[in-house]
């Protein structure tokens, strides 16, 4: 009978956690069990750190970027590192230039393509109805449904036209001024 | 709102009446909004936990719909209460244990709620029964658009919905399924399942969300990435992988059923009775032998018991449930005796039913 990892009792029961793709095994006695559940969010008993780590790809370092405060909501950093949890929506762009490869890490990309408010002017619309309507010919297009992808150059040609742009279908969207 | 009079039903998510309800518990799409003119939840102080909260309340309680809302504060909730709700996956942990202004607002049915002052300001959750994905997402956006109409949400050109966790930003989506899975997890095959999912950015889950662990063979699967893809395009993504575990999973299921079928059948009846007549019995056992009960009665094993009774079990069998029916606060011991005595009355009503 298998003892229990915190205290010496028997186990009497056997979790089986999902961490990043890795399997743990942990054997508990029922009190000890309660206190893990108790403990929720933080309830690795190795004290696995949450902290996001970030790439260093510029001049500064880590402590230089952990010490850059946003105006508006006078979070750090740093707090946000260690919280996981950003202060306002003014950090996305107080911390940028830190948060863009944080987000393609977890995202794989940092344009949005979804729904969009309803206040959003047409023009919005029709940008965001283009950037969608790209990305579903390169799945088309990566699927070999040819005449699905066919159908969809047409539509996002006629809809370049509309917006007067030029006949692009790599360009990322401008920001707006 | 009357708590107590919750504990007498169950949300109609966990009717069993869905597509595919014999393996897909569930299905659940939530979205993250924060209002543009304040701070984020953990940035914001009392004052103004109290002002969002103020503000999000007298919206969300003028939709359409909010005739059949109840509106909950959650702050002001006793810890058993706040506990019930968080059993009933009506709000999360995170939200019960909290501080500051904070509540949310429940549909009649339990199939939507909105949580105000979560991690975000708002998070809105759509639960259905069986594989329900399009279902749940004509339903949240169509109450999202509804919100809009009065609020201003705070929305990024370049990175959509902005959100206090850079993992929700974008779309805000979290799109889910809850599985029933006690074959592949039997056979020990479950873990390929799991290998094949973290390839296409799906994430698994033991039941009951985040960082808990796999109670009774309930896994919930559901999307990581947020940004960059449409709603649809996640929801699609899951809708698409799902059929083929439940082909999985039924595939192994009747291969036990042609070669173990001795042992299955014993495993399965030997559970139900321990559900039936056990004295005390701790809440994990409980989950184990519901697992084993349900896939019975998926498999026809066992034939005078429904679905619907085994899934109001899985959430009456919960801690703060129990004191709940017992009117009492309760230690783990008193727990597990209700617990088998809440199992044996309400077995034997059910099974009555039935017949």
């Amino acid at each position: 009978m298998k003892k229990c990892r915190r205290c010496s009792k028997p186990a009497t029961l056997h979790i089986t956690e999902l961490r990043e793709g890795d399997v743990h095994e942990l054997h508990l006695c029922e009190t000890c069990y309660h206190e893990y559940l108790d403990y929720s969010e933080s309830a690795t008993p190795e004290e696995e750190s949450t902290e996001i780590s970030i790439e260093i790809t510029g001049d500064q370092s880590l402590e230089e970027i952990d010490q850059l405060l946003c105006s508006k909501c006078g979070i750090s950093f740093r707090e946000f590192r260690s919280q996981g949890r950003l202060g306002c929506p003014h950090d996305y762009t107080e911390f940028e230039a830190e948060l863009m490869p944080l987000l393609e890490n977890i995202h794989g990309e940092t344009q949005h393509c979804g729904k969009l408010p309803a206040q959003a002017s047409d023009s919005s619309q029709q940008q965001y109805k283009l950037i969608r309507l790209r990305k579903e010919l390169q799945s088309a297009v990566a699927s070999e449904a040819y005449e699905t992808a066919a159908e969809l150059r047409d539509t996002i040609e006629s809809i370049e036209v509309d917006l007067d742009r030029p006949k692009s279908s790599e360009n990322p969207l401008d920001s707006p001024p | 709102m009357d708590l107590d009079a919750l504990i007498q039903t169950s949300g109609s998510w966990l009717k069993g009446t869905g597509p595919d309800a014999d393996i897909v518990v569930s299905s659940r799409i939530r979205l993250a909004r924060n209002l543009a003119r304040f701070p984020f939840v953990s940035r914001a102080d009392d004052e103004l936990r109290s002002q969002i909260e103020s503000l999000l309340r007298q919206r969300v309680m003028e939709l359409p719909s909010a005739n059949r809302f109840q509106y909950v504060n959650v702050d002001q909730l006793e810890q058993l209460d706040r506990q019930f709700l968080v059993e009933r996956q009506l709000i999360s942990r995170e939200h019960a244990d909290s501080h500051g202004s904070r509540g949310v607002a429940i549909s009649d049915e339990e199939h939507v709620s909105l949580m105000i002052n979560e991690e975000d300001h708002l998070r809105i959750q759509v639960l259905q029964s069986g594989l329900s994905l399009e279902n749940c997402w004509e339903l949240i956006s169509r109450i999202d658009g509804q919100l809009e109409e009065e609020l201003t949400f705070c929305f990024d050109q370049r990175l959509g919905y902005l959100t206090a966790c850079p993992t929700n930003v974008g779309t805000g989506i979290r799109v889910s399924v809850m599985l029933h899975l006690p074959a592949l997890v039997l056979t020990k095959e479950v873990q390929k399942v799991f290998t094949a999912l973290q390839k296409i950015n799906l994430a698994v889950r033991g039941l009951y969300g985040e960082g808990s662990q796999a109670m009774g063979d309930f896994y919930q699967i559901s999307n990581q990435i947020t940004l960059g893809k449409s709603e649809q395009q996640i929801i699609d993504n899951l809708k698409d992988v799902v059929p083929n575990i439940i082909k999985y999973e039924r595939k192994v299921r009747n291969e036990l059923v042609h070669k173990r079928r001795h042992e299955l059948h014993d495993e399965i009846s030997r559970a139900y009775g321990i559900l039936q007549t056990a004295q005390t019995i701790s809440s994990e056992e409980t989950m184990q032998r519901l697992s084993s009960v349900r896939m019975g009665i998926n498999l026809e094993l066992i034939d005078d018991l429904g679905i619907p009774a085994v899934n109001e079990l899985l959430i009456h069998t919960q801690p703060a449930h129990l004191q709940k029916h017992c009117n009492s606060e309760l230690e783990v011991r008193e727990r597990n005796q209700a617990r088998a005595a809440f199992l044996r009355q309400r077995l034997a009503q059910r099974r009555g039913e039935n017949n």
